[in-house]
């Protein structure tokens, strides 16, 4: 096995773990990236989701043009922003800002529905269990619809955050860093064991995103949903 | 703002359809793959409960791989060739077919296979003639998902180098030659192409399933593009 042996070589290679090309920057890079990029999103995708799913209003509007949004390649997306950034900042918007956008577009369509239909999910009784209570509309929305469908929000923002880490990649071929860069220098230095020590370090980083937000959905659901699951599964 | 040289857009229109075509051809191709290899998997997974939870494992694991990293990997076993474009494009359509068909079929309802047993319907008809047509509408939005999916992946194909790409090889030697009229003419088209084909995918599937309602379909899954 040629190519594992190649690249257990490269990862362990000290000289990959210091410097400015090292692997410590690389990832500090590329999750620096994913994370500015997934909170703008959830800063745009969740108030959106939470005004459609409460109110009921403009649903089709906001379904249809997320499903438009997903369809546009990431790719193409960092190809258009990068003229407009390198224009207004020459030195740091050509770098960083283009895969941001990209990744902020790429995030908000999954953290949008899933919120929405989360709420949408919640049971009409419970809603007018909380109206019989003399709960106001706000009320409602914070203490009985965002807790009842936390469970549905995380898994949007999960996969929002797995797609981000995997595509994140995509900056490299633009000169931005994160852990793309060994797979973009790799492939021109035809370098295999840097190309597959690459694609050891996404696919792990993408692991560890995976299992964070597992942990974080199992604590962030309201225990009384949690106790719900565990007799619905043990039935 | 941006400069925009229109004069070497209309110069290169020639090169722009030729690359257009391959676009389409390569997702065309990926697709139709896919959808064959895991409709057969779909079946089987549907069929055979102890497989059903494997396949679908393994498919969300490839899910998680970035494109970029599979190309680069393929590159160096097996070369510059249409396997190294195929494999991950087919690979992603497998993710996202596999899941949409087999909740295609687990979506028929147990009382209306009961009533075509009941009827005397042999497994290979009732396949047909009941589980199929009414696996239809997820099957159809699948196809749409896999199809707009796959026109972002074949851009970034152009990493490969000139033979393939489509239009995302504007968008690479734009960049490399820091020439943002060429960035754009591959770019811009290549979004136009995935949103035309989205658009007219969401007509088809209204076509052919005229009673579901899309606007409230399942939340969008997506592939790492």
């Amino acid at each position: 096995m040629d190519i594992v042996n190649q690249t257990v070589a490269w990862l362990t290679d000290p000289a990959h773990w210091s410097g400015p090309n090292g692997i410590p920057v690389r990832l500090t890079e590329h999750i620096a990236i994913s994370a500015v990029s997934l909170l703008i999103a959830l800063a745009i995708a969740l108030p959106i989701g939470l005004y459609i799913g409460h109110t009921g209003k403009h649903t089709t509007f906001a379904v249809n043009s997320a499903n438009l949004w997903r369809a546009l390649p990431s790719l193409a997306v960092i190809a258009i922003v990068l003229p407009i950034t390198a224009r207004i900042d020459p030195d740091a918007g050509f770098k960083i800002y283009p895969t941001i956008v990209a990744m902020v577009v790429l995030a908000v369509p999954p953290i949008m529905v899933n919120t929405y239909s989360g709420l949408a999910g919640v049971d009409r009784d419970m809603l007018e269990a909380g109206r019989g209570q003399g709960m106001n509309e706000r009320q409602i929305l914070n203490g009985v619809e965002l807790p009842l469908a936390v469970p549905v929000i995380a898994t949007g923002t999960r996969s929002a955050a797995i797609q981000v880490v995997a595509t994140a990649t995509l900056g490299a071929v633009f000169g931005f860093g994160g852990l793309g860069r060994y797979l973009v220098n790799g492939i021109s230095q035809n370098d295999k064991g840097q190309i597959f020590g690459g694609v050891v370090l996404v696919a792990g980083l993408v692991l560890v995103t995976e299992l964070g937000f597992a942990i974080a959905q199992h604590f962030l659901t309201p225990r009384g949903l949690r106790l719900e699951n565990r007799s619905a599964t043990a039935n | 703002m941006i400069d925009i040289d229109w004069a070497w857009m209309a110069d290169h229109v020639d090169e722009l359809v030729a690359r257009t075509m391959q676009h389409l051809w390569l997702t065309l191709l990926a697709v139709g793959i896919g959808f064959f290899i895991s409709f057969v998997l779909a079946i089987v997974a549907v069929r055979r409960r102890s497989t059903y939870g494997p396949i679908l494992g393994i498919s969300d694991i490839l899910y998680t791989i970035p494109s970029l990293a599979l190309f680069a990997a393929l590159v160096s076993i097996t070369g510059i060739t249409l396997l190294t474009v195929m494999i991950p494009l087919v690979m992603y359509t497998l993710v996202i077919f596999v899941r949409n068909i087999a909740s295609g079929f687990d979506s028929v309802p147990a009382d209306v296979l009961e009533a075509a047993n009941g009827m005397g319907y042999t497994r290979s008809q009732r396949l047909r003639r009941v589980e199929i047509p009414l696996a239809v509408p997820l099957i159809v939005a699948g196809i749409r998902l896999a199809t707009v999916s796959t026109i972002g992946l074949v851009t970034v194909s152009a990493i490969l180098g000139d033979t393939f790409g489509g239009l995302g090889f504007f968008i690479l030697e734009g960049y490399r030659r820091s020439f943002p009229t060429e960035l754009y003419f591959g770019a811009v088209p290549s979004i136009l192409l995935a949103v035309v084909l989205d658009l007219l995918l969401i007509r088809v599937q209204r076509m052919i399933t005229p009673w579901t309602k899309p606007a409230s379909g399942t939340p969008p899954e997506m592939a790492s593009v």
